[in-house]
């Protein structure tokens, strides 16, 4: 899809493409078709005609994590940036989500009932308010987190505050997050979180057809933000962000901003996790401060580190095989897990950087025709400029 | 210049979307009783239930002394020939401190495992987590821990003590003693902030000041400010509804300031054995604590009770509250099975009232009404011995009252 | 008054717990540029070496200062295994200590979860630390948080003597100024690395030592810590021990004022903002070593 297969860090040419070849871009067209098709009858063809509703509402709860996946595999695996502090993002999607959906319950008029046991409060409080209207609290599930995000990105990014101590700040920024949804019990069901949700849009959670509808709904998202990433990634943007990663200074130089390329990113992946945390709470039913601190926010990592940080379908499948690992270990060795939850962060990240896709080749198939280096190649830099 | 080619492909992944969620759209139902209960499955000569606590992760310090007791429970129920001739088989789960890996393991013992009960849960969060899940399937769980009442649901029994069974009396050990002023020290999560609501409430009807009301986010080890508030306030006694690893860092943090249990008694209400031995005898000594039992309770019950924990689990380990509280739930459970003649969950519920057994706490009661049961409320002090003695206790089993309708003081709560 | 200044005195002791945790981590991420999240887990073999070794001495005041050198051997040692195992191979890609060394501090916590179990342990501290000094005016103030404030200010004026004027301080402070400088004139960079890790470890290890005259013993203790460490550091600025010193018990008075003024949760937020404020305003942090190595 790319003009000439040049050093990316080099190659952000500003004029257009020259006429490319025709052979190579339709063959892949073709082969990104063919395993979105596939991806497409696994997830709503065979997945529910072999799982049992239980474990396809599991499977719902793990495509939600693996969306999160999808944007830290574009903000970290491309644009070197790790984002630890996912779990906000994905908080900030699922509580504007559960807020409306625990007003919808509660009927107009009426106030959800842990504000009336916990806060006593005679009235709604003013910030809840609109939620309680679905054209505010749907789109507020994605561009929310997507407005956190560009705050604290452009402040950031163009203050040049970088690697180490960008994921340092993303921490601490989790662990404020949940401080402060705690502390305002009456108003956010503190540790409870919103739970007990009941309906979805009119739609009863608790009939399995309609848990069914949400797993639909849930897959659908993920092919999409699947494209949708897969069409960054491929974009003269996509090659801008690996040039940033590789290499900022030299796209400094060459004229453009590495703050604004690296920014794009970040909030599309927080976008992505917001959306995420929204579909999240009608296939699980509760939004907690315990998803969104600072472990859970790194849990989020480990699955797109497993998978393959720099590729498309790595973050997704690791994602998914990770959560999948998780509960079927936990059920019968619950210490065991924590050990290999521990060892899976230091055999792949150490022994591993590509992750299982380095493996399999997936890496090599994923850039143009393996004419350019793999996206993972260089992700050196001087310890003295990350540190 | 263009930064993006080759819209198509969005656009398909659209119409996916759209279509996936057109062809999906269910029954779009309201009514709730549409989807009906799992039943359990009792065919074989076995029958099984679920334990679900935090086998890892924070709540796992408390809550596998939970799961030990509801074994031992187990074990002697088939050792005396199970319940109603089938064997009970317990299938464990891990909640792992993770209130939607507890809705999540709930509802897979409900669907996949089919047990007849559940027996577990330690904090509010996982109880508030597992609740909807309990209720939409009309399965059963007995919540063996004291906690912060105003709740009722009618597929969850509440083997601890609801509010008016351990803090009121706590109040009323306290006013009795003649304290005129508390100060207030609790974890930020739903308990300490709905007991210091009752507190409150209590001390105004009874003429006694609140002066001062501090959280600390679950977890956190620093209580230099908070004890300094605390010390300069001067209140008579403290009430210290903190959890877990806070109750460490308060006590040492007290002790250093030099306010002890004669100068600034603190009552407790989440300081068990288990917990005593953990802080320390050096920084606990002589202060106070509100449960329903404890190791040193007087009956054969309990000295039976001690005696086989001790013998399974090893001599050094303390049993508490919660854990009797546990340990009870499972013969209640047997007890009701019995009396309804099934295993059948509205039956279960049906035969629930006035079934009593004689606990290691002493006798209690199911209150159908409520699906609470009636305690004894007791206080003690911690002894050298890191073993807790009673200084009081209110006689008879109080009567469940979980949304504290029988105090005239409690009006504006519920 | 009285209250103000006993919170003056508890927002110093705040910070000397937090300098005392951020002071081995100055030398590891600040000098070194890793970021060990196994830091906490140091910290808690440090607490748990103190449990031990209150087994065998049983008296506290002796057991304490016993464990004090040995814990910093302990935690020294688990420093420079990780270092030879897994952060070695590192270096190139310091985001990715950070994962690899979340990974070990799960392994050792899940570790002291099966050796000690997992409730917390209890040690027992010498009574002349569980007491308080009184002073005119009705203002106590605690001993084991003197002491405390003692071995934080110890380990700074040691560390900074060592820095400066033994051998092995002067090739850490060339290898951090410019690496390829220093290993161009002979100096063993790393063998230097790997001294680094141990003392900036070991550091972790008195650390714990301290801790359990405050809080819990337990898996989990570090965990809470090490975040509040970490920003201490950044904040103050890598390469150097005074941004550190000055960071630390600056952000310990503001926790504690915010703290007396409005809750522990609200304080904590609070904080958060000041130090992103902050890095708006210094984004290198509060001190920077200018070097002239390139990138």
């Amino acid at each position: 899809m790319t003009t000439v297969a040049r050093d990316p860090a080099t190659d952000v040419d500003p004029t257009p493409p020259v006429e490319k070849p025709a052979a190579g871009p339709s063959r892949h067209r073709f082969r990104a078709a063919a395993g979105f098709a596939l991806g497409a009858a696994l997830l709503f063809a065979v997945a529910p005609l072999v799982l049992s509703d239980f474990r396809l509402s599991l499977l719902a709860k793990y495509l939600c994590v693996a969306m999160v996946a999808v944007g830290i595999g574009l903000a970290w695996g491309r644009g070197g940036m790790l984002a630890l502090g996912q779990g906000v993002f994905f908080g900030l999607g699922g509580y504007a989500m559960a807020m409306h959906l625990k007003l919808a319950d509660a009927g107009p008029g009426n106030m959800p009932d842990f504000m009336m046991l916990y806060g006593q409060l005679d009235e709604l409080p003013l910030w809840w308010r609109p939620f309680a209207s679905p054209w505010f609290a749907l789109p507020a599930t994605v561009l929310l987190p997507m407005a956190v995000a560009f705050v604290l990105g452009s402040l950031v990014f163009r203050r040049r505050v970088r690697g180490a101590y960008f994921a340092i700040l993303s921490q601490a920024l989790a662990a404020a997050m949940v401080i402060l949804l705690i502390g305002q019990q009456g108003t956010t069901g503190g540790t409870n979180g919103l739970t007990d949700i009941q309906g979805f849009f009119g739609y009863d959670l608790d009939d399995p057809v309609n848990q069914r509808m949400v797993y639909f709904i849930i897959a659908g998202i993920l092919l999409a933000l699947l494209a949708l990433t897969r069409h960054l990634m491929q974009s003269r943007y996509g090659e801008l962000l690996v040039a940033v990663r590789d290499g900022e200074e030299r796209v400094r130089f060459l004229g453009y901003d590495p703050a604004t390329v690296k920014l794009v990113a970040y909030v599309v992946a927080a976008g992505m996790a917001g959306l995420a945390g929204a579909l999240f709470v009608p296939a699980v039913g509760i939004i907690s401060p315990a998803l969104i601190g600072i472990v859970p926010s790194i849990e989020f990592v480990i699955g797109v580190a497993v998978g393959g940080r720099a590729t498309l379908l790595g973050p997704v499948l690791g994602a998914v095989a990770v959560a999948w690992a998780r509960t079927a270990l936990s059920e019968r060795f619950p210490g065991t897990w924590t050990y290999l939850q521990g060892l899976l962060f230091v055999v792949v990240v150490a022994f591993l950087p590509g992750g299982l896709a380095s493996l399999v080749g997936l890496a090599r198939r994923r850039t143009d025709g393996g004419r350019r280096p793999g996206p993972l190649v260089r992700l050196r830099r001087s310890r003295v400029e990350a540190g | 210049m263009t930064l993006f080619r080759g819209r198509r492909i969005l656009a398909g992944a659209m119409t996916l979307v759209a279509a996936a969620a057109l062809a999906a759209c269910g029954s779009k139902t309201t009514d709730a009783n549409t989807s009906a209960g799992v039943t359990a499955d009792v065919s074989g000569d076995t029958v099984k239930v679920g334990l679900l606590n935090s086998l890892s992760g924070t709540m796992a310090i408390s809550e596998v002394t939970v799961r030990d007791s509801i074994m031992l429970a187990i074990e002697e129920i088939n050792a005396a020939g199970g319940v109603l001739g089938k064997k009970v088989q317990p299938v464990g789960e891990d909640g792992a401190s993770d209130w939607p890996t507890f809705a999540e393991k709930a509802e897979k013992l409900i669907r996949e495992d089919r047990v007849a009960a559940v027996f577990g849960c330690w904090t509010s969060a996982s109880r508030k987590a597992v609740k909807p899940v309990f209720e939409k399937n009309k399965a059963l769980l007995f919540y063996p821990v004291q906690y912060e009442g105003l709740e009722q649901s009618p597929y969850i029994f509440y083997t601890g003590a609801t509010t008016n069974q351990q803090i009121v009396p706590g109040l009323d050990y306290l006013k009795a003693q003649g304290a005129k002023s508390l100060y207030l020290v609790g974890s930020d999560y739903v308990f300490p902030r709905t007991a210091n609501k009752i507190i409150k409430a209590y001390a105004e009807a009874n003429g006694m000041t609140v002066l001062g009301e501090d959280y600390a986010p679950l977890g956190s080890t620093e209580f230099g400010t908070i004890t300094n508030k605390v010390k300069s306030a001067g209140a008579d006694a403290v009430f210290n509804t903190l959890n877990g690893d806070s109750n460490v860092a308060f006590f040492k943090e007290y002790k250093s300031a030099g306010l002890t249990a004669t100068s600034m008694p603190v009552v407790s209400v989440s300081i068990a054995e288990e917990e005593v031995k953990s802080i320390g005898t050096q920084y606990l000594e002589g202060q106070l604590t509100a449960w329903n039992y404890y190791q040193t309770t007087p009956g054969a019950a309990n000295e039976k009770f001690v005696a086989a924990y001790k013998a399974k689990y090893g001599a050094d380990k303390p049993t508490s509250d919660p854990m009797e509280a546990a340990y009870v739930s499972v013969y209640l459970w047997k007890a009701m099975v019995e009396k309804a003649g099934a295993f059948d969950v509205e039956k279960v519920r049906e035969a629930s009232d006035g079934i009593t057994f004689e606990a290691p706490e002493g006798l209690v009661t199911v209150d159908g009404a409520t699906q609470h049961i009636a305690k004894t409320a007791r206080v003690g002090k911690v002894g050298a011995d890191g073993l807790i003695t009673e200084v009081w206790n209110s006689g008879d089993p109080i009567t469940p009252d979980p949304y504290l309708k029988s105090y005239p003081w409690a009006g504006g709560l519920s | 008054m009285t209250v103000l200044i006993g919170q003056l005195f508890t927002g110093v002791s705040i910070g000397a717990v937090l300098l005392l945790i951020a002071l081995g981590l100055a030398l590891t991420f600040g000098q070194m540029g890793v970021i060990n999240m196994a830091h906490g887990e140091f910290i808690m073999a440090g607490a748990y070496t103190t449990y031990v070794l209150q087994q065998v001495v049983t008296v506290a005041g002796w057991s304490l200062l016993v464990a004090l050198p040995v814990a910093f051997l302990v935690a020294g040692t688990m420093g420079v295994l990780l270092e030879i195992l897994l952060i070695r191979r590192l270096y190139a890609r310091p985001l990715d200590t950070l994962l690899v060394t979340w990974g070990v501090s799960l392994i050792l916590q899940q570790l002291a979860r099966d050796v000690f179990g997992s409730p917390n342990v209890q040690t027992r501290a010498p009574e002349l630390l569980t007491g308080n000094i009184a002073l005119p005016g009705g203002i106590t103030v605690a001993n084991n948080r003197l002491f405390i404030l003692a071995l934080a200010g110890g380990a700074v004026v040691a560390l900074t003597v060592a820095l400066r004027v033994t051998p092995l301080g002067r090739r850490i402070r060339a290898v951090v100024q410019n690496r390829d400088l220093a290993a161009v004139s002979g100096i063993a960079t790393a063998r230097v690395d790997r001294m680094t890790f141990f003392i900036g470890s070991g550091l972790a290890g008195i650390a714990g030592v301290a801790l359990t005259l405050l809080g819990p013993i337990g898996p989990t203790m570090g965990t809470n810590l090490i975040i509040d460490a970490f920003l201490v550091v950044v904040v103050g600025g890598i390469g150097q021990l005074k941004g550190t010193v000055i960071v630390a018990f600056g952000l310990g008075v503001l926790q504690a004022t915010g703290e007396y003024l409005t809750t522990l949760s609200v304080a904590k937020v609070m904080v958060f903002v000041a130090i992103v404020a902050f890095l708006q305003w210094r984004p290198q942090g509060m001190f920077t070593l200018r070097t002239r190595s390139l990138a």
